[in-house]
């Protein structure tokens, strides 16, 4: 995946939220402490926010200037946000079934409300929730956050490809990013490239585009 | 006569329910022009002397009014008359607590349906609706409980016609003025009854919104 910030520029109540890069990779993360401006970022490449000004590229397409409904951005936020009044199966299917391939994974949980789901569980249907509506990428925002690291396991082998992760643990950047941004108060650094871990299989499942 | 002035009320509720709700949403979840006006508008008739209200809907439908000279039928001293008293009496309890059932719909939820490539349309009926809806049904429920009460408008427009107009409270009325203080009691004890009913009802729903 080719991304590109065109001098994306958002003023913000704290600071100015500042991103202009191009970046060729499968796995960008995006790193910082709470409140530097991640999941603002985050909202503007979905549509839920929109930018002073700049433009933002995926793959040649302007995303910036289509309908939020239109840019096919799959975004799993911080607090999940699971339609609290459907079932897990309504919810996983609410954008469509282009995953329905991704569905096996869901059989345990697909006639459950959503309300007795453990915080592991709600992860896995948020994040299938949003692959299903066959999206150009997906936005992870502090996917693993609070899992123990049998579920964080768990979780990352079901992680497709092209994504934007956000964190604000290094590990957790570096188990699954090829590339990561730094952003403090709202800068946003040059990409730089990261090793490949163990974690970064070249036989993940990709989105299709 | 009481179970006309039940089917009344439920008339006059189910009249306001369509506009009510759209009104309310537009009011919980749009900025426009005219919107502070119309909200006072709405509210007008809870704050009102009921029988200024009344005098102002006989001075619309009355057979020479603006609106009563282009319907061909009566309104006033007619069921219908009720109705209309009733129906403008209720709509401001019903816009208020559906307008704050919106309110409390968190517009993250809206926001990801969004993403999922939802329309407008698709997000108000599948996830403003129904997470409004509790609030939506106690509002209706107060409404109805209003409507059965209402006195000031409905003796101005409908008067108190004995088995054509005449509802429980313009009987008590009359029954009081009569001196038939039993009979005045006993339909007093009906209404306590009704109203207690709804009132509890609708309780029960926001509580559990």
């Amino acid at each position: 995946m080719r991304l590109v910030f065109d001098d994306v520029t958002l003023a913000l109540p704290e600071f100015a939220l500042r991103a202009s890069f191009d970046v060729e990779t499968n796995a960008l993360g995006i790193f910082g402490p709470s409140g530097a401006g991640k999941t603002t970022l985050l909202e503007i490449i979905a549509g839920l926010r929109a930018p002073d000004r700049g433009r933002i590229f995926v793959d040649d397409v302007e995303i910036s200037s289509l309908k939020t409904r239109e840019r096919r951005i799959g975004y799993v936020p911080q607090d999940d946000t699971l339609f609290p009044h459907m079932s897990v199966k309504k919810n996983v299917l609410y954008g469509g079934t282009g995953g329905a391939p991704i569905l096996h994974w869901m059989d345990d949980l697909m006639h459950r409300g959503v309300t007795k789901l453990s915080g592991g569980e709600r992860r896995r249907v948020a994040l299938a929730r949003a692959m299903t509506t066959n999206p150009r990428l997906l936005l992870l925002d502090e996917l693993l956050g609070g899992l123990d690291d049998a579920k964080k396991r768990e979780l990352i082998a079901l992680i497709p490809r092209p994504i934007i992760f956000v964190s604000h643990e290094r590990d957790e950047i570096a188990a699954l990013c090829e590339h990561v941004v730094s952003i403090d108060r709202g800068q946003c650094s040059a990409p730089a490239s990261l090793p490949q871990s163990s974690f970064s299989l070249s036989s993940r499942p990709q989105l299709k585009r | 006569m009481i179970a006309f002035t039940i089917e009344m009320a439920l008339v006059a509720t189910a009249l306001l329910l369509i506009p009510g709700t759209l009104i309310a949403w537009l009011l919980a979840r749009r900025a426009w022009r005219g919107k502070a006006l119309v909200e006072t508008f709405v509210m007008l008739p809870l704050v009102m002397p009921p029988v200024a209200t009344g005098l102002i809907l006989l001075r619309l439908f009355g057979r020479r009014g603006v609106i009563g000279s282009r319907l061909g039928f009566d309104v006033v001293f007619t069921w219908r008359a009720v109705v209309l008293a009733m129906t403008v009496m209720a709509f401001p309890l019903f816009v208020r607590t559906a307008r704050v059932a919106f309110e409390h719909v968190s517009r993250r939820y809206e926001d990801i349906a969004r993403t999922l490539g939802a329309g407008e349309i698709r997000v108000f009926f599948t996830i403003t609706l129904p997470l409004a809806s509790r609030g939506i049904i106690a509002g209706a429920v107060i409404a109805f409980a209003r409507a059965l009460g209402e006195f000031g408008a409905t003796i101005l427009i409908a008067g108190n016609i004995e088995g054509q107009t005449s509802t429980i409270a313009t009987s008590i009325y009359t029954l009081v003025q009569l001196g038939e203080d039993r009979a005045a009691m006993s339909l007093l004890l009906v209404s306590v009854v009704i109203a207690f009913g709804a009132i509890f009802a609708s309780e029960l729903l926001l509580r559990k919104a």
